[in-house]
């Protein structure tokens, strides 16, 4: 049952970021992206992690790709891309031999370690408890082993919104930049009030 | 499944735990390289979410392996961090597209808008 589940989600998972990487228009990138994160949701609930995979709905798919489509519409930006043409000569090959390499490197690791890859000592006080519900569990963790982590999260999601914030908000008026002031011949600058009374001493010497 | 989930035993349909590695590795692998190929900065953000997934699955992996809750308590926090990217992400976009419609990644190199 569990092998079945895998393969079907990992086919959605696998068509879907193939979707995100090909599709010319960002719209069809975007629905993509909610089919993989719903596959990931589902292979989490496969490992028995239930508040991830509900999590991941709904502030993946709930909130981060909505938060995508708005902005694409929004700004108008859902015209194809042209991925015909290559800007930078090479830069297709060079990244998809880049991202072989590195896939390369990750599957010798996998594939050499099998189910013994995660090497370590397994955990004696946070062990995956089978009395008590996932939620539970992890709410202990956060609460108590991870209690500071998380309350630096608040000052973190806090600091986000206030530079979204600023940096969406449309200024009220574009004002220009001052132009810089002169330099003398030594690179000092010059303050034009400052000049006019210098070379009025230098007439009355 | 929950005895399978906390034991890396085989069981009798000859699913192996480390699948879901591999499985990570591939989305990892394909959403760098759409980093590198694609030149939308949204699609770009796009693949940088791919990629956080492709971690997110390995880390609940690797919790289940070693029994341990942790990985999952770490994907917790890579969630909020991922949110919190996104909404930055999203502003410096919607800052820069609002004075050049059609900027690609190429274009706002010099982050000067």
């Amino acid at each position: 049952m569990e092998a079945a589940v895998f393969i079907v989600c990992a086919v959605i998972v696998l068509a879907g970021a193939f979707g995100v990487v090909l599709s010319r228009n960002p719209v069809h990138s975007a629905l993509s992206l909610v089919a993989t994160l719903f596959g990931i949701a589902v292979l989490f609930l496969n490992q028995d992690a239930q508040l991830l995979a509900v999590v991941q709905v709904i502030v993946y798919t709930g909130a981060i790709v909505v938060l995508i489509l708005f902005v694409l519409m929004l700004l108008g930006v859902d015209r194809d891309d042209d991925l015909d043409e290559d800007p930078i000569v090479g830069q297709r090959v060079l990244a998809i031999l880049a991202g072989l390499a590195l896939l390369g490197g990750l599957l010798a690791v996998f594939i050499a370690g099998k189910n013994e890859v995660a090497t370590g000592q397994h955990s004696a006080t946070a062990a995956i408890r089978t009395d008590l519900s996932n939620i539970a569990q992890l709410g202990r963790q956060i609460f108590t082993t991870w209690i500071f982590a998380f309350e630096i999260t608040a000052g973190l999601l806090t600091v986000a919104v206030i530079g979204a914030v600023v940096m969406a908000r449309r200024p009220d008026s574009y004002e220009p930049l001052p132009e810089p002031a002169d330099m003398d011949d030594d690179g000092r600058y010059v303050d034009p009030a400052d000049e006019n009374e210098s070379g009025s001493a230098e007439v009355g010497a | 499944m929950i005895l399978a989930a906390t034991s890396t035993a085989v069981n009798d349909s000859g699913f192996q735990p480390y699948w879901y590695l591999i499985l990570g590795a591939l989305l990892f692998s394909i959403g760098a390289v759409g980093l590198l190929v694609r030149r939308n900065p949204l699609v770009m953000l796009m693949c940088v979410e791919l990629m956080l997934n492709a971690v997110n699955l390995t880390f609940v992996t690797f919790g289940t392996m070693l029994n341990d809750i942790g990985g999952q308590v770490i994907v917790f926090f890579v969630l909020v961090v991922a949110a919190a990217e996104v909404v930055v992400g999203l502003g410096i976009i919607v800052a820069v597209m609002r004075r050049r419609p059609d900027a690609t990644a190429d274009d706002i190199s010099a982050l000067r808008g």
